[in-house]
């Protein structure tokens, strides 16, 4: 019970962490049929620039100028280079992002060097908000769920409630009838885009210091993120909502758990040896299957129902 | 219509220009050795045969089915798993000469296409690209988990040397490193003339019609996902076969084979050099080598050079180096490169020294931030620059800015006159075509 109460949370507040970071990929990627690969860094940009502000100033400074920098960077990339590849198709763009993984890696061991640098947790917000049975609970980890929340509530009314939203719903949908209307598309466009990023900066921002922030960050997360949208399927923000948590629970809970095959054959009464075919198979345990957990999923999910849990189409 | 159009075209593959180019071709491979002449150059010469075997065959996903991957290391990768596996099993007795290593990896690498590439090719486009990431992670992830098979962070041993058979007796044991410099010569003509054959099957036209229109390509009434797996297949034959003398040139395979950096490496490379013409990826072979042995050694931020040269390139030469090369020998049958001379000096000129400035403040930031310990004073093109100095910081920023603005104006000029070219060619191709009727 105490096990599962807190893997739940943990699993939950690393699942609304996927979700932020994901949340832009999948707006960007559902207006403008860009996968954006530098997303996890622009993640990754969020995290080192909250820490350097931070030290400048403190962290509630940085948690609301790390992403406004993030999504500023993001905007000036989509207007000067994103909008020239264009023209050559969906691959270019994805090429040009992949590109601009790279390069902002490098710029980063650059600037702040190859180590992880101490970006840490405020003094308010550390210490651990509620002990259940002899488990403590970080408050740090709620004010991320608090975050996250809302961000999406935030995000929601945006995109629902004023219009802005409309417009950008509309832009999604039927770009050139809005641009008929009056509106200008690539301007909505690159608002987005930088609205994306500053949402990735966000999760960067809040996840750098309840994780680590290095220069392999971004890697880290960033096929996750990609097996979210693919999951959750293309271009649906709620899929990836329920991707997100489902893939945030799946792996805490794998990690903290020391099951493997041959226990439950045993537990059948079936006896496994190391000469048993298959031996290497049998006696991993979960927790150490745990990094591959979302990809076997992608694989699972794309052989039983290749659009996606709320996926629309079917390419 | 004139008579010479009304002849019926008789396919032949063996016309003159191609006996001439494919002569040509084993000429140079059976040179290089004699005139690369040093041991350091027969290695670079066996990885960058090796690379173009891999940059071909990850161009039969990109720029013949339009399909852009990011986990092609995963066939290379694991072809070499398994050939440095039969190569143990050689040296155990196994009775196929070593020679056929790569060929056994080949079938390896398909085994695996035909695996994965059913998951993969579920989805056509982007979504495809992202699930090759994924299962590109899957499968690097999977094989720290199998130490068994992939023997951990150490890797696997082999020995190439081991077997028997008549080569043997000739003293062919790949005991030197020309002899397998030779092997990778042969495997790369042979695939290299292969994977070209391939492009003019009706498969590999299909796989074009895929790339340009899926949807026409469906209408005709061809399953785009078939298509799409069955190139992948022959894709990951290629790569296994790439993998397979990686296996014999190391003796050795380790799990960074699979990572996803290297398959990275190869989309990279494979872009620079081209991808719309068939020997774009052996120049993005050259380069991969060259930038992997040389430019890392010269520069330790040679990833983020690389990195900016693909962003300029994909933003303004998306065909890559092969594509500016057809250009330009486009230019000179039409006479019209001799124009070009003057706009070409002066934008070498100015931004060469645009480079060196922003050369020299990246190796400063560098010297500054992770070679500390080795003093503050970094030499950039022989120039010696002290990172501890503003001014030395001052002076890079200087020259990169006025190298930038000279180069800005000359390729404006370069625009221009370019401009101007290109309409005086279609002019001549009109009056040409005018002729003829």
């Amino acid at each position: 019970m105490e096990f599962f109460t807190i893997s739940l949370l943990n699993g939950v507040s690393y699942g609304l962490l996927l979700f932020m970071l994901s949340a832009g990929l999948t707006l960007i990627f559902s207006m403008m049929g860009v996968l954006n690969f530098a997303h996890a860094s622009f993640y990754m940009l969020g995290a080192y620039f909250a820490y350097q502000v931070s030290e400048w100033t403190n962290f509630w400074v940085a948690f609301v100028i790390a992403p406004v920098l993030v999504a500023l960077l993001g905007g000036a990339f989509e207007r000067t280079v994103l909008r020239k590849t264009h023209k050559f198709g969906h691959v270019a763009e994805l090429l040009v992002t992949f590109g601009l993984s790279f390069v902002i890696l490098e710029l980063v061991q650059l600037v702040w060097g190859r180590t992880p640098v101490e970006y840490k947790v405020p003094a308010a917000l550390d210490g651990s908000l509620f002990k259940l049975f002899n488990s403590t609970f970080p408050t740090y980890r709620a004010f991320m769920m608090v975050v996250a929340i809302g961000m999406l509530a935030s995000l929601f009314l945006v995109l629902k409630k004023t219009r802005i939203g409309l417009v950008i719903q509309a832009a999604l949908t039927h770009p050139d009838t809005t641009e008929a209307l009056g509106h200008n598309v690539p301007r909505v466009f690159a608002f987005v885009f930088a609205g994306g990023c500053g949402l990735a900066a966000l999760a960067g921002v809040i996840g750098g210091n309840a994780f680590i922030t290095e220069p392999g960050m971004a890697q880290a997360v960033g096929a996750i993120i990609f097996v979210v949208v693919v999951v959750g399927g293309m271009g649906s923000l709620g899929g990836a909502l329920i991707a997100s948590l489902l893939i945030g629970v799946m792996q805490t809970f794998a990690v903290g758990l020391d099951w493997s095959f041959i226990g439950g054959l045993q537990s059948l009464g079936v006896d496994v040896t190391p000469e048993t075919f298959g031996y290497p198979v049998w006696k991993l345990k979960l927790s150490q299957v745990a990094p591959i957990l979302p990809y076997l999923l992608l694989v699972v999910m794309l052989v039983v129902r290749p659009k996606g849990i709320m996926g629309t189409r079917d390419e | 219509m004139s008579n010479a159009a009304m002849k019926p075209l008789h396919f032949k593959p063996l016309n003159g220009v191609r006996i001439v180019v494919w002569s040509a071709f084993a000429v140079i491979l059976l040179l290089l050795p004699v005139l690369a002449r040093s041991n350091f150059a027969v290695t670079l010469l066996c990885l960058t045969g090796i690379a173009a075997i891999a940059c071909m065959s990850y161009n039969m996903l990109l720029g013949q089915a339009g399909m852009l991957s990011f986990g092609h290391a995963v066939y290379t990768g694991l072809g070499a798993f398994v050939a440095i596996h039969a190569m143990n099993k050689i040296g155990g007795g196994w009775p196929i000469p070593m020679w056929m290593i790569p060929l056994v990896a080949g079938f390896a690498g398909l085994g695996f296409g035909a695996l994965l590439g059913f998951v993969t090719t579920r989805k056509a486009g982007t979504p495809f690209s992202m699930i090759t990431l994924g299962v590109g992670e899957l499968v690097f992830a999977a094989a720290l988990m199998f130490p068994e098979f992939f023997g951990g962070e150490a890797g696997i041993n082999s020995n190439r040397t081991a077997g028997s058979g008549w080569m043997h007796g000739l003293g062919l044991n790949f005991g030197g490193q020309i002899q397998v410099y030779y092997l990778i010569a042969i495997y790369l003509f042979l695939c290299t003339a292969a994977m070209y054959a391939f492009t003019q099957t009706p498969l590999g036209r299909i796989a074009n019609a895929v790339r340009d229109n899926a949807e026409r390509a469906e209408f005709v009434g061809y399953d785009t996902r078939w298509v799409r797996y069955l190139i992948v297949m022959a894709s990951s034959f290629f790569a296994g076969i790439a993998g397979g003398l990686t296996a014999i040139n190391f003796e050795a395979a380790t799990a960074d084979l699979v990572h996803g950096t290297r398959s990275g490496g190869y989309l990279l490379f494979t872009f620079l050099g081209g991808v719309g013409f068939f020997f774009g990826p052996i120049i993005g072979a050259v380069l991969l080598i060259f930038s992997l042995v040389v430019l890392s050694e010269l520069t330790k931020a040679w990833q983020l050079y690389v990195g900016i040269v693909f962003l300029i390139m994909v933003v303004f030469a998306p065909g890559g180096i092969s594509s500016l090369l057809m250009l330009n020998l486009r230019r000179i049958k039409y006479g019209e490169w001799r124009k070009m001379r003057w706009p070409y000096a002066g934008m070498v000129f100015f931004g060469l020294i645009a480079l060196w400035g922003f050369a020299a403040i990246v190796e400063m930031a560098y010297q500054a931030q992770v070679a500390a310990g080795s003093g503050s004073v970094v030499t950039v093109a022989r120039i010696p620059m002290d990172a501890s100095v503003l001014a030395s910081w001052l002076i890079a920023a200087a020259v990169l800015l006025f190298g930038g603005i000279c180069f800005e104006i000359w390729r404006r000029k370069f625009n221009k006159v370019w401009g101007e070219g290109e309409e005086r060619i279609a002019e001549a191709i009109k009056k040409a075509e005018a002729a003829i009727v």
